[in-house]
């Protein structure tokens, strides 16, 4: 099959970026998108051109590192799929796709489609976690936790870190990202006396970031490739709440 | 070739009974008091499990980690693919299970190439990484009644497997990242992401630093340390089609093997029997169905030789469910590697199904007739879901196809019983090492590996070293051998860029893939393996002659860094077939077809080869040098595996 690409492409943040136009005349309906990609690349070098920088890793949807906007869909058409899942055969012969990087003010530009989201290590580390040090805690089975709330908890630990929900938003606000993890931690028994430190520092340092505030468009649960659902951000409204009510 | 005597490695193994000789090595070890922890900077390579849990444990220590990873944040580690579980010998199910049953089945899954010590201490602290995984608020599969649910796993007659769905890895790494996320916010650890180790810095013999390569603007970076921990996983990815991420490499280890670090059983690698099978030229990796659905999948193919009818009109009676009519007390969970082996045969006999031939059925129909549609969506929804995704058949209603696939490397730098490599200060955790699962490894044990190794063993073992040269000289990042490192780096990376030759790096590392899978893989013999370890150089040579690397040094340049690590590959596959070549049995992952039983059971020789291969690097254009380890078995006598 033939796919025609607009591929954006920017040599580095200071330059300014364009879409170029390439055509792959020798697609299969069996290949992925990044290995449309691969085979685009191989051409260019061939002809001595510059390959397309993008990132990618597991190439089987769960590291989060492939960020792609596709005809403007994060991700691209399929829902609940990181584009590394996505296979050519949602195509058809001729179509045109345009290809872009995740566009935020706190995703930094690196070059071609690659992006800098370091600021969700850096929510992650103002209160993302339990603080247990290594060593010898209760035994595991010592805490039952019934199993709706174990469930619940895994449904928003699922999360990627991919950053689709930001460049879904249009304030890009990163609420899917820190509400998923605010919310695992919150139907757990675990880590119960920190969770309004948790969701205070979590929240501010998002703010800090440069990520917008939600408005309830719910775009980012569109495009979610792991299906997290808004109400991550409901329960992270609350906890805030809560926090900022108990901590006066 | 020549091989040394016995005896020149030592494994350090404490004296005293398998049962007490970890917690007397722990009342030996030396310790560093809380004032001089902060005196030390541990350089951290990797931030998969391993690297993950060892940077963080040793970060709430005290010491000054600087952790690094090559991809953009430590989260992508592709620990986080993995699927199944991790197992623990917690015996939660009451189905008798203990510690000593838990070092049985692995050391005996390994086919006794393995350290007993270290396996034993592995299934020691397996019960404490559950507890402390839970405790990080890691959503483990529970019951109704709240308490943690388990489930079997291939090469055991137990349930002692925890899960979280079909993302077991990606919890378990989720809960390392955040403890060491916890320690980058007070500033004991300092994160280095999109960086790539290219060479390890000695001085006095000593690992004390390293250089690498900032990703982003091609820098290349010195890190100075008083110790290096490797937790780089494995190599696998030699093969090109793997399971392993695209990024996985073998630059770390194999940097390090030149500067000394001796190599353990290179040849030893896992070929996992439930993968999705390769459908093109342009695939660019595997990806790999949990071995947890051959709980409830069974596997079969046609009994005739080319019948293409769709699966779902075969009758019962022309169908081979091969592996339980072959294994019947262990049948669909027989080890990966039998079950591999079994796969290539009935494929080799013509009776291989799909397009191409190199596939079998794993079929859930029975299992849905018995326990329900829900019940199996519950269970591996995700797997389902993702299988569809890349197949666009639907699992519920027509069998899975499924084949081998290079998933695991066993081998890797030799450590001794604490980790430490030949190479004073220079740690290898995780699957870097080659320590534990011998010639084949048992599923959900390599997240075990990980984690015992970066949360409950190294932070002991480490401070041992660290104590010892408390009033050693800190080395700055202005000594010479830092110098030298770099420069050597950099001559490295100009030599490839000049060369501008006419094949990519994806052509070259397309037929090395090839050469190793046909002739290195599931099944070796002399003849391809004297053709393969020629060729390897005839490629090689190729390689560094005809490379076309696009771009600049200067820069984010993917395929410079991907060149960079074929490169290594060239070198590192060459000493696989040189190892398989050498070990003249077959054990485990190793099948040699000039020693096998009638009916195509693996022969160990256990006169000859009861012992590690560890290779000394001698220089590009030498020969490298065996040493062994002799491993004796004081408390299991090996026998031949049967999981009939």
């Amino acid at each position: 099959m033939t796919i025609h690409l607009k591929i954006w492409r920017q040599k580095d943040k200071n330059s300014p970026g364009k879409l170029v136009d390439y055509t792959v005349d020798d697609a299969n309906p069996d290949m992925s998108f990044l290995e449309l990609l691969d085979w685009l690349n191989e051409r260019l070098m061939n002809e001595g051109r510059e390959p397309v920088e993008f990132d990618h890793d597991c190439r089987e949807g769960i590291c989060g590192s492939c960020n792609l906007v596709l005809n403007g869909m994060a991700h691209g058409p399929m829902q609940g799929t990181a584009v590394c899942q996505l296979h050519m055969r949602k195509y058809k012969d001729g179509d045109t796709i345009v290809v872009e990087p995740w566009r935020a003010k706190a995703f930094p530009m690196i070059k071609d489609l690659v992006v800098d989201r370091s600021a969700f290590d850096r929510i992650m580390a103002a209160g993302g976690y339990i603080s247990v040090n290594t060593g010898a805690p209760a035994d595991a089975n010592a805490i039952p936790v019934d199993k709706y709330n174990a469930d619940q908890a895994f449904d928003y630990a699922a999360c990627i870190g991919c950053g689709a929900c930001v460049a879904a938003c249009p304030n890009s606000s990163a609420s899917l990202f820190t509400g998923a993890k605010i919310s695992q931690l919150a139907h757990l028994p675990q880590g119960d006396p920190e969770r309004n430190r948790r969701v205070v520092n979590m929240v501010d340092q998002m703010a800090e970031e440069g990520f917008g505030d939600c408005s309830n468009y719910a775009e980012c649960e569109a495009v979610c490739p792991a299906e997290i659902s808004i109400t991550s951000i409901a329960k992270m409204r609350r906890e805030y709440f809560n926090a900022l009510s108990e901590i006066e | 070739m020549t091989a040394s005597k016995n005896g020149t490695l030592n494994s350090k193994v404490p004296e005293g009974n398998l049962q007490d000789k970890w917690d007397n090595h722990k009342n030996n070890l030396r310790l560093v008091n809380p004032a001089n922890k902060r005196k030390f900077t541990v350089l951290v390579v990797g931030t998969g499990l391993a690297g993950a849990s060892a940077a963080a444990s040793l970060a709430e220590l005290g010491y000054n980690v600087k952790a690094f990873t090559i991809l953009d944040s430590p989260r992508r580690a592709h620990s986080i693919a993995a699927q199944g579980g991790i197992n623990a010998a917690k015996n939660y199910p009451n189905d008798g299970d203990t510690v000593w049953r838990l070092f049985h089945d692995t050391i005996k899954g390994g086919d006794y190439r393995s350290r007993e010590a270290n396996v034993y201490r592995l299934a020691q602290v397996s019960n404490s990484i559950i507890d402390q995984c839970v405790a990080q608020g890691v959503p483990f599969a529970r019951e109704y009644g709240g308490l943690l649910d388990n489930r079997s796993f291939g090469g055991a007659q137990v349930s002692r497997t925890f899960y979280a769905r079909g993302q077991t890895g990606q919890q378990l790494l989720l809960g390392a990242y955040s403890a060491m996320m916890r320690q980058v916010h007070t500033g004991k650890i300092e994160l280095f992401p999109r960086r790539e180790m290219l060479d390890l810095v000695k001085v006095d013999g000593k690992a004390r630093g390293l250089v690498a390569r900032n990703l982003t603007t091609g820098e290349i970076e010195r890190y100075a340390g008083d110790a290096v921990l490797l937790c780089t996983g494995g190599y696998g990815n030699v093969y090109y089609l793997s399971t392993m991420a695209k990024n996985c490499n073998a630059t770390a280890v194999w940097r390090c093997y030149k500067r000394g670090a001796q190599f353990g059983n290179p040849s030893f690698t896992q070929i996992h029997p439930t993968c999705i099978p390769v459908s093109g030229k342009y695939q660019s990796k595997l990806t790999l169905m949990s071995e947890s659905l051959r709980n409830d999948g069974r596997v079969w193919v046609p009994k005739k030789k080319g019948d293409n009818r769709p699966p779902n009109e075969i009758p019962e009676e022309d169908r081979d469910y091969y592996l339980e009519r072959r294994y019947p007390s262990f049948g669909n969970l027989a080890p990966r590697d039998v079950s591999s082996r079994s796969a290539k045969y009935v494929c080799d006999e013509g009776r291989g199904v799909g397009k191409t031939g190199l596939a079998v059925y794993m079929d859930f129909a029975d299992s849905i007739k018995r326990l329900g549609v829900d019940a199996i969506k519950a269970k591996y929804g995700n797997l389902f879901a993702m299988y569809e995704k890349i197949t666009a058949e639907n699992p519920y209603e027509v069998p899975m196809r499924i084949f081998p696939a290079v998933h695991f490397t066993m081998g890797g730098l030799w450590v001794d019983y604490n980790l430490s490599s030949n190479i004073p200060g220079l740690y290898v955790l995780g699957e870097a090492n080659f320590a534990d699962h011998g010639g084949n490894r048992l599923g959900a044990s390599a997240l075990m590996q990980g984690l015992a190794d970066g949360y409950f063993v190294v932070p002991y073992t480490l401070s041992d070293y660290l104590a010892e040269n408390l009033h050693s000289k800190k080395i700055g990042t202005d000594h010479e051998a830092f110098e030298k490192t770099e420069k050597e780096t950099m001559e490295r990376i100009n030599k490839l860029l000049s060369v501008k030759g006419k094949k990519t790096v994806l052509d070259f590392h397309r037929e090395l893939g090839e050469l190793m899978w046909d002739n290195v893989g599931m099944s070796r013999n002399r003849k391809n393996l004297e053709m393969a370890i020629k060729k390897i150089g005839e490629l090689r040579d190729e390689f560094w002659k005809d490379v076309n690397i696009p771009g600049e040094n200067n820069t984010l340049n993917k395929y410079l860094e991907y060149a960079l690590r074929v490169a290594d590959y060239m070198e590192l596959g060459e000493l696989m077939a040189r190892d398989a070549l050498d070990r003249e049995e077959s054990c485990g992952g190793h099948f040699r077809e000039e020693h096998q039983t009638e009916d195509g059971e693996a022969v160990r020789d256990d006169e000859k080869f009861s012992n590690v291969s560890s290779w000394e690097y001698k220089g590009d254009d030498k020969e490298p040098v065996k040493h062994t380890e002799d491993l004796n078995f004081e408390f299991v006598t090996p026998t031949q595996r049967s999981y009939k």
